[in-house]
Formats: structure tokens, C-alpha cells, sequence
């Protein structure tokens, strides 16, 4: 067992885990935020997308331990106040989603891309938000709604 | 997975100790292959040494070479200025944003998969692989698949990409994984073309020497159409048989050249 301290959704948290313990276990398991969703947990379907120091990542493959000391973001940690994110918004609007499993992923990707382009000074064209979503399969919607989802989002957000 | 001992070490010696002792130790960078094979008890370390502490990320440049440490990630070498276009084309190609942001140059060097992209840029530019004793040449580098020239307990702590004159790299991915069906990057060096070809090869990474000679003497797309390229020697899989694959590295040959 190792002791891990890491700020998840600005809250402080200790826990002693085992060293081979994958973040998504320790966000599931140990702090009990079952947003982050596993899917293949082989590293292909991005259900378990979650922010580490501002970088969106797949859960299910980074230790917890060896992120010791981390800032992460879960699908939780948007809407703090209650208030759907800009991103959770423009994908109720679109109907971005139909059995939402993948959602989480989705929507922690998206917010990602859309703030690297922010902080680029760019615009997302349609080509580049699909580009930015490979990561994340939905096996649901074909995708155009989570498309025109995120592309609703980065005008507001 | 199974119960396993994480290290991070700072230093580089501690690093050494520690695969050194533990009874099958790995070196752990980026994690995207290795935690997913380990996932599937395809690996089995029993300690996993951490080399994200050793600052061995970073980009820079001198006296034309560039040296990219060994775990800099995808994401910043795709996002580097000072790599060629080529190697930051390839960089940007890998897997998806995600696992970009996670892995690095010298965990897939490392592993050497025989679809990974970055064994043909590594080997077709020449690049030479550093390690913590001594410095490998890509020609040198490069086994067969899943293997490569490095020893127990060695370490890459660099990759030193040399200027070339020209250079491109096309990629025909297997549209669910992402990975090569077939990669071919070529450069046009003071030496002559390189040509490396990743995806297709039954040994993995290889230097094509018809694409290099038609290259060397013509440095054009149209040069390709004249070369030969054998299907013996390459994978046959449920994605593409060897004939197929032989067409694509034609095909992606020219592509390469043309966006050089």
C-alpha cells in the first residue's frame, strides 16, 4: 500500500491504495465518484476521460500512484455549483447523448480541446472536432449531435 | 492486474538499482501500452520503476540536431516548433489526444511495436537512440518485433534527431485502432533517401532500399511508380494481406514525398 494525496475537484484527498491501483479505480472506488465511467478499460473508448494537472487523460491507464500530488478534474468537478458546464449544456440541447455511457469521456475531451483552442486563439472547424473526439467512442449517436454539441459549447464557453 | 512495486526514483542511478532488484522489473514512462498489456496479464512485472522523475522531458536544439527527451510526450512533440514538420505530423497521428497526452517517444521506441508510428521516423531520419551508457545508431537500434539492441537494465534517456534536407511521412491507419496498417516516412539526407516503412513489416520497421535508391537519384512522387516492392516478408492479417500492404507502402511512399 502506498499513500496517495492528489486535489480532485479542489478537494484535498488522501487514500492508501495498492500500487497498482489505476486511477479510475481510485476515482471510483476509493473516492466513490462513479461519474468517470470504464468501458473496454483496454485504452480505446475513452469513457474514462478525466483532466490530470489540465491535460485530458484516460483513466484506465495511468496509475494512481504515479500521480501522486495531482490535480484532477472528473465529470463531478464541472458543475460544482449545481449549474450545468457550458459543455454538459450544449449537449442537453443537441441530444448529444442517448444512453449517456460514454458521456463522461466525451464531455471531459471536449471541454479539453476546446479550451487548448481557446488558448490557441482558434476557432474549432467540424473536421477538427471530430479529429479531437477519436479518442471517444459512442456507440449511440453516430456522433453529429455530439459534434454540433461541442461546437455549441465552444461559443459559449 | 496483478499486486506489483512502484518506483519513482529521481535520479538516474536510483533508477538502475531499482531494475537492478526487483525480481522482473520494467521501466514504466507514459504507460499506454505497457499498464493495457499488463491489464491483459500479457506482462507481469513485479516492480515498475517510474522514470517520469528523472527530468528527462524536453525538446531542444543544437548545432542542427534536435534532442527530444525520452519521455516528452506525443502531445509536446506534435506541439514543438523545433522537431522537423515531418516528426511533428507523425507525433500529432498517434492513437487519439488522449493517449497523446500520456505517452512518450521512448516508451514506444522502447516496446518497439511493429504498427507504432515513431520507429519509422527514429529510423528514417537516421536518429540515434541515447541511452544511459552509450549511443545507439536507429540502423543498430531496431530488432525484430518487440525488440530492440537495448540491454538489461538500460535506460533511453534521449532520441537526437539529425537536420535532413527533406522529409515526409504518410500513414494508412486500421480505422479502429489507430495504429499503422501501414506507415512510411521518408528523408532526403546529404546520404542519399531513407525510406523506413512501419505496420508492414513481419520483423517490424524496415528500410526499403528500392523506394531509397529510385528516391536518391529522383526525389519525386513519380520516382516510386518504377520500384518494385515485394510482398515476402510482410504481415497478412484479418485488415490486409501482404499484397495489399505491399501496394500501400507504394502508395504511401508517394504521399510522404509529396507532402515533404
Amino acid at each position: 500500500m502506498t499513500e496517495v494525496t492528489m486535489t480532485v475537484n479542489g478537494r484535498k484527498v488522501r487514500r492508501d491504495v495498492p500500487d497498482e491501483t489505476l486511477l479510475s479505480e481510485f476515482l471510483r472506488e476509493s473516492l466513490r465518484l462513479t461519474g468517470t465511467h470504464v468501458g473496454c478499460d483496454t485504452t480505446q473508448c475513452g469513457a474514462c476521460v478525466v483532466h490530470v494537472n489540465g491535460a485530458a487523460v484516460k483513466s484506465c491507464s495511468a496509475l494512481a500512484v504515479a500521480l501522486d500530488g495531482a490535480e484532477v478534474t472528473t465529470i463531478e468537478g464541472l458543475a460544482p455549483n449545481g449549474e450545468l458546464h457550458p459543455m454538459q449544456k450544449a449537449f442537453n440541447d443537441n441530444h448529444g447523448l442517448q444512453c449517456g455511457f460514454c458521456t463522461p469521456g466525451m464531455i471531459m475531451t471536449s471541454v479539453d480541446m476546446v479550451e487548448k483552442a481557446k488558448a490557441a486563439g482558434k476557432t474549432l472547424t467540424e473536421a477538427e472536432i471530430r479529429h479531437g473526439l477519436e479518442g471517444n467512442i459512442c456507440r449511440c449517436t453516430g456522433y453529429h449531435n455530439i459534434v454540433k454539441a461541442v461546437a455549441q459549447a465552444a461559443q459559449e464557453m | 492486474m496483478y499486486p506489483l512495486k512502484y518506483h519513482k526514483p529521481a535520479a538516474l542511478a536510483d533508477a538502475i538499482a531499482a531494475l537492478g532488484a526487483g525480481e522482473e522489473a520494467k521501466v514504466l514512462a507514459g504507460g499506454q501500452t505497457l499498464l493495457a498489456t499488463m491489464k491483459q496479464h500479457l506482462a507481469a512485472p513485479t516492480d515498475l520503476v517510474d522514470i517520469r522523475g528523472l527530468s528527462l522531458s524536453g525538446i531542444s536544439a543544437a548545432g542542427g540536431d534536435v534532442t527530444v527527451g525520452a519521455t516528452t510526450t506525443h502531445a509536446e512533440v506534435a506541439a514543438s516548433g523545433e522537431v522537423h514538420p515531418a516528426v511533428a505530423v507523425l507525433a500529432a497521428g498517434i492513437g487519439d489526444p488522449l493517449v497523446r497526452n500520456m505517452g512518450t517517444i521512448g516508451g514506444s521506441i522502447a516496446n518497439n511495436d511493429p504498427a507504432a508510428d515513431y520507429p519509422a521516423a527514429v529510423l528514417g531520419m537516421g536518429a540515434t537512440v541515447v541511452t544511459n551508457t552509450r549511443e545507439i545508431a536507429a540502423d543498430d537500434y531496431f530488432g525484430g518485433l518487440f525488440t530492440t539492441a537495448l540491454e538489461e537494465g538500460e535506460i533511453i534517456t534521449a532520441v537526437r534527431f539529425p537536420n535532413v534536407e527533406r522529409a515526409g511521412y504518410a500513414k494508412f491507419k486500421q480505422p479502429a485502432s489507430r495504429f499503422c496498417l501501414v506507415g512510411v516516412f521518408v528523408a532526403k539526407t546529404a546520404d542519399g533517401a531513407r525510406v523506413a516503412v512501419t505496420g508492414a513489416g513481419e520483423d517490424g520497421v524496415f528500410r526499403h532500399e528500392g523506394l531509397e535508391a529510385a528516391l536518391s537519384a529522383n526525389w519525386s512522387p513519380e520516382a516510386v511508380e518504377a520500384v518494385t516492392v515485394s510482398p515476402d516478408g510482410l504481415m497478412s492479417d484479418i485488415h490486409g494481406d501482404a499484397e495489399y500492404r505491399a501496394n500501400l507502402i507504394k502508395v504511401m511512399a508517394r504521399r510522404a514525398v509529396a507532402v515533404s
